[in-house]
């Protein structure tokens, strides 16, 4: 089942893509993080999958083949928008009342017995709580829905780390104990490269980058060699991003598995996920996914 | 997605009953408690007011009433210091209680949509398993029909207030513009009409204050309307020449004409400087020195040299029918609009 497939997906306000030509097939299981810049269509694209917004272009569907938005996709998917807005007069026990009642299945001994364990009185109302608080009370709510998917818009943006620690925390306990698939947004991917085993990368309203990270990390090296040769090198490679130094130049090159032999001098590290992201960033014209696979000539007829 | 795939997904939809009506109930009652707080202690404390002064006015009409034989003279006098002594107070009142439906459309209408916008906590209403459609069927229309009803009972107080000032016989019948909009169903329908404006406004708006401040602006501008060009042509009003009209008309226009165009204060002070009377408005005259003590009424003089006095009014026995008149297309607009806030909620882009 693919939590999230998208087709041709597309969002225009007024004469501005926000999100452009976008498919994507998101199997479930996974703890997906949905990066790219600010402004790449992150929210966007979130808004589309649980029916805030509806698409300009093109199709989604969440939990294999529910619709965006219809009621079968409402009941499985538990949101928690960017600053985790909640209704600052009423108490938690009242917005835990209020989420109760606006769902088919509503954990509720789950939900105190975490407030109880986060040590948030039932009494106290969001408005009086600090970011930290609010976030986690947000994510109780999410999480006592049993949710089979949960999507959270930039959850730690207003968090300071001590909060950001507790409230993955949380959200890695939710996946250990019920399998709920997960997808995080975030502009910085250094809070969710430890979580995080599929990666989505939005730049400028498209999908630039789409895998699970093992795949990726192994389709991908860095090479190092003299920086004299790097030109005439990267001709022969499917290079991703070049970074020189004084004597030394820095490929990163997609290898998709295959190893060809390097010229004397040349060096090949692995790359980490965070260094294989700043490096499709940067260069938004480089690409990254699974797309349709060449069908040898022979074979066609 | 394969297409085999499609109609077991199909059943998965159909099995899945919407949440009942009643989930929401708790929900709308909690959010809005406040807000119905507030109708009740505005209602409440217009009414206690009422209450006690239309005691007042009752205990005084009793004394006006039981006045035997009540063509004489002397009760005419006693009818006449009762309404000098009242009817000027329960007018200010009529006038101050105009802007009830703009309160409550505006302080009970407005936030409902335009908060959770504007906080942004409609990302969290609206992913709930309930729907946002049904979610905002289920707030709207029961605050729709409190609104409706609060102020549907308190016509009936309002009613029973002015009863003396009309049964004393004052000039102003209940079409009179100030008394017809707090009187039968017009009060309700109006409520109504402001409720759903803010409702709409604070969608299209999504700020409360500005929300609050367009919903007086466009009820306003609907009343105002109603009030000044359509409600006299409810029914065709009647127009005629006689100098007396039945008793709390409400007369829309009245004018002197000669030779079918309309006469000028001008034209009319010309013919009466004969006489030596000066017409300061078409209807009061001022006699001078020189003015002959035979003349009687300047109204007849100008009758005798050529000029009409045209009367355009609408008797008060078509209160009900101008009732519901008014209400019916208030009721119907107010329709339209919760439908249409509805519809653009279902398909609104976030």
């Amino acid at each position: 089942m693919n939590v999230i497939e998208t087709n041709a997906l597309g969002k225009r306000y007024g004469n501005t893509w926000a999100l452009r030509d976008c498919s994507l097939a998101i199997p479930d299981g996974h703890v997906v993080a949905l990066v790219g810049p600010n402004g790449a269509g992150k929210t966007t694209l979130l808004n589309l999958m649980v029916g805030l917004a509806a698409p300009t272009a093109g199709v989604v569907t969440v939990l294999g083949g529910r619709p965006a938005g219809s009621p079968a996709a409402l009941d499985g998917i538990a949101f928690v928008a960017q600053d985790t807005p909640l209704y600052r007069n009423l108490s938690a026990a009242d917005m835990l009342h209020l989420s109760r009642n606006l769902n088919r299945r509503f954990d509720e001994r789950y939900a105190k017995a975490r407030l109880g364990e986060l040590g948030i009185p039932l009494q106290q109302t969001a408005g009086s709580m600090s970011g930290g608080q609010q976030a986690q009370l947000a994510l109780t709510l999410a999480l006592a829905r049993r949710p089979q998917l949960l999507v959270l818009d930039e959850p730690m943006a207003m968090l300071d780390p001590l909060a950001r620690h507790d409230f993955m925390a949380t959200v890695m306990t939710a996946i250990a104990d019920d399998g709920v698939s997960v997808l995080l947004s975030s502009h910085v991917l250094a809070e969710l490269e430890r979580v995080a085993d599929y990666l989505v990368l939005l730049s400028d309203g498209s999908v630039q980058v789409s895998g699970e990270v093992d795949d990726l990390l192994a389709s991908h090296q860095v090479l190092t060699g003299p920086a004299a040769e790097a030109g005439a090198y990267a001709q022969r490679l499917n290079v991703v991003h070049v970074r020189r130094g004084e004597a030394q130049a820095h490929l990163l090159v997609r290898t998709d598995g295959t190893t060809a032999p390097m010229p004397p001098g040349w060096e090949a590290h692995p790359v980490s996920l965070e260094e294989l992201t700043l490096a499709y960033m940067r260069d938004p014209s480089a690409a990254a996914l699974p797309g349709p696979a060449r069908i040898p000539v022979e074979a066609r007829n | 997605m394969s297409a085999a795939t499609l109609p077991k997904l199909a059943r998965q939809d159909d099995r899945l009953r919407p949440l009942p009506w009643r989930r929401m109930a708790w929900v709308t009652w909690r959010q809005h408690r406040l807000t119905l707080a507030g109708l009740a202690a505005l209602l409440g404390a217009a009414g206690a007011y009422l209450l006690i002064t239309g005691l007042q006015i009752h205990g005084a009409y009793a004394a006006v009433a039981a006045c035997r034989p009540a063509n004489a003279q002397f009760c005419q006098q006693v009818d006449n210091d009762f309404l000098k002594t009242y009817a000027p107070g329960v007018g200010v009142v009529f006038g101050l209680f105009q802007v009830i439906p703009a309160l409550i459309g505006a302080f009970a209408g407005a936030p409902i949509l335009a908060r959770e916008l504007e906080t942004g906590t409609f990302r969290f209403a609206w992913t709930q398993g309930f729907g946002r459609t049904r979610w905002t069927i289920a707030k709207l229309v029961p605050l729709a029909v409190a609104v409706t009803v609060a102020t549907g009972a308190f016509t009936l107080l309002v009613s029973w207030y002015v009863q003396p000032i009309f049964s004393a016989g004052d000039n102003n019948g209940p079409l009179y513009p100030t008394l017809f909009d707090l009187l039968g169903v017009a009060l309700a329908a109006w409520t109504l009409t402001a409720f759903a404006i803010g409702v709409l406004a604070g969608f299209l708006i999504r700020r409360v204050v500005p929300a609050i401040v367009a919903t007086f602006a466009v009820w306003a501008a609907l009343a105002v309307g109603t009030g000044l060009f359509l409600r006299a042509h409810y029914v065709a009003p009647v127009v005629t020449t006689n100098l007396t009209i039945p008793t709390q008309a409400w007369v829309i226009n009245q004018g002197w004409f000669r030779g079918g165009s309309p006469a000028s204060l001008d034209m009319i002070n010309t013919t009466l400087a004969q006489v030596d009377v000066r017409a300061v408005t078409p209807e009061l005259f001022q006699p001078g020195p020189a003015t002959p003590a035979t003349l009687g009424d300047p109204v007849q003089y100008l009758m005798h040299h050529g000029y009409t006095q045209l009367t355009t009014y609408q008797s008060a026995t078509q209160f009900w029918r101008f009732q519901w008149i008014e209400g019916g297309w208030l009721f119907a607009l107010s329709v339209i609009l919760i439908a249409s806030t509805v519809w653009l909620v279902r398909r609104r882009a976030a």
